[in-house]
């Protein structure tokens, strides 16, 4: 197939829909010596997200202790921490929130939250053997909270009894302040032998890109930048934004991936997560100091 | 006695399985891939429980068809000792090497939790080391293991002592109260006719340590080892 896509011309509401501000637009300028394309601008427009970048809430996390003896991966350099816990083991762990997706579509939105975290785990090379969360919702006296309490907790536990990964503990809480915006946060912890650890890095010039698991539909587009904005009335209506889990496929993966690693023919395996492909590529290569070369149409569709 | 754990993919008890088997009960265990045709030499057959294919269609429906069942049903046929648990127990339905057929659990939802276990036949290959009545605590773990079959069946099934297990209370007792599933009769385990395979919902494998709260379902696998000696 040969279609051609028109460029649309930069405008200050192109550039707005994509969530970015002038400032930053401007920066984007400054990089690449002229203006961006329409891909380019929908690449930064993911990256610097509130999801990937963490531009707004960097200050606050830089608050949590970062620096420890046992730190085998730290906060922030890879998918996930790892610690040395001795006798040449090491748990790999995680916590991420998945709000907006819930507060959407709570059944679905929590369910692909597990399956993000869980992931973000074995993508290091670790076995995910439990699983926990932190809820927090409005009152329950509201229906629309009983609602997202139900749909929340029973899209945990699907996700997490198909795949075989025990929720094992969690905590939760009631307050007006969570009205209409609950926050789901889905941890995950792995076990690994020291030797086991997968880095997200895309290194050696010429290595192919291997794309693997759950094919790509519709649903989940746009996913980063959907969560990275503010909850409002009509964003509630955009469904497509939530990812539809496939449990059953994350299980092959799991198993697939962590029998791949030890193969030793891996050199970096990384997760795919809101910011799908763009992210992960953008990553990974970014990690390894090299670039990758990718053909969209080849992706794999639903 | 040596052991073979199938894993079909979807399959997520298959390691506990095959680490009760190995590290508690010290047996000879190897993993069988779903796509072998043939079984090694081995004494007992353990399905796992999981969620195989994803449980499409229905649970197990698609699992019997994988290339390994012929063996199973051959090492079946022979009097050989199959055990199915869980999802385990659906594949035996569906593949027809036991009676009968799952469907929704009572209240349509998954039912996680430590339920109490009446030993109903304490004199098969599975249950030598029990003795008749003995309540057993053991952790189900589905939602689909309300258990059913027509008339006739439960008629041949009462009859000749093949159901093995009954929800009960921890007394014993059996009741609407203790069933988790909604299960005709109470069945939570049943065996065919020559009485080698057996299928049961809930999990022998994650209560055979005292670390995990309750090793009751040690009882089972040492069975199983006491037939074979």
């Amino acid at each position: 197939m040969n279609t051609t896509m028109q460029e649309p011309g930069m405008t200050k509401e192109l550039i707005a829909s994509h969530g970015l501000t002038d400032e930053e637009y401007r920066r984007i300028c400054d990089i690449l010596g002229r203006d961006p394309n329409f891909t380019e601008l929908g690449i930064f427009s993911v990256m610097w997200s509130e999801h990937c970048s963490y531009k707004n809430s960097k200050p606050v996390l830089k608050l949590f202790p970062r620096e420890g003896k046992n730190l085998l991966v730290k906060a922030g350099e890879e998918n996930a921490g790892v610690v040395d816990i001795g006798d040449g083991l090491a748990i790999c762990f995680k916590i991420e929130s998945h709000n907006h997706p819930s507060a959407v579509e709570p059944f679905q939105g929590a369910a692909t939250g597990v399956g993000g975290i869980i992931r973000d785990i074995f993508t290091m090379g670790a076995r995910p053997i439990l699983s926990m969360n932190s809820l927090r919702f409005g009152n329950l006296d509201r229906q629309q909270n009983q609602n997202y309490l139900r749909g929340v907790v029973a899209g945990i536990a699907h996700y997490g009894n198909c795949i075989g990964i025990p929720t094992v503990g969690g905590e939760i809480y009631f307050d007006e302040f969570y009205e209409g915006n609950p926050l789901v946060n889905a941890f995950c912890l792995g076990l690994m032998r020291h030797e086991d650890l997968v880095k997200g890095k895309a290194k050696g010039i010429g290595n192919p890109v291997y794309y693997v698991g759950s094919t790509t539909g519709r649903d989940g587009l746009g996913g980063a930048a959907f969560a990275s904005r503010e909850l409002t009335e009509e964003s509630r209506e955009d469904r497509p934004a939530v990812q539809v889990g496939d449990p059953f496929m994350e299980k092959l993966l799991l198993e697939a991936c962590l029998e791949l690693a030890k193969s030793g023919a891996v050199v970096g395996m990384q997760d795919m997560g809101a910011a799908g492909l763009t992210c992960s590529t953008c990553e990974t290569a970014a990690r390894g100091d090299s670039g990758i070369e990718i053909d969209l149409a080849h992706v794999p569709k639903r | 006695m040596k052991a073979a754990v199938v894993v079909f993919p979807g399959s997520n008890c298959d390691s506990d399985c095959w680490h009760v088997l190995n590290d508690a009960m010290k047996t000879k265990v190897q993993y069988v891939w779903h796509k072998e045709l043939n079984l090694p030499d081995i004494d007992l057959v353990v399905l796992p429980g999981g969620f195989s294919y994803g449980d499409y269609l229905r649970t197990g429906a698609v699992a019997r068809f994988s290339p390994i069942m012929n063996s199973v049903r051959e090492h079946a046929k022979a009097g050989k000792p199959v055990i199915g648990i869980c999802n385990g127990f659906q594949i035996l339905l569906e593949t027809g090497l036991l009676p009968g057929a799952m469907l929704r659990n009572r209240t349509l939802r998954f039912v996680c939790k430590f339920i109490h276990l009446r030993t109903e036949n304490s004199k098969t290959v599975f249950t030598n080391r029990l003795s008749s009545g003995e309540v057993l605590r053991i952790p189900i773990a589905h939602g689909e293991g309300n258990y059913f079959c027509d008339e006739k069946t439960l008629e041949e099934l009462e009859a000749e002592k093949r159901i093995v297990f009954r929800y009960s209370s921890e007394a014993g007792k059996l009741g609407d109260e203790f069933n988790p599933n909604g299960a005709l009769s109470h069945i939570a385990g049943i065996m065919n006719k020559e009485g080698n395979v057996l299928g049961m919902m809930p999990h022998p494998e994650r209560s055979s340590e005292a670390i995990l709260s309750s090793d009751d379902g040690r009882k089972i696998w040492e069975s199983i080892l006491n037939s074979f000696k």
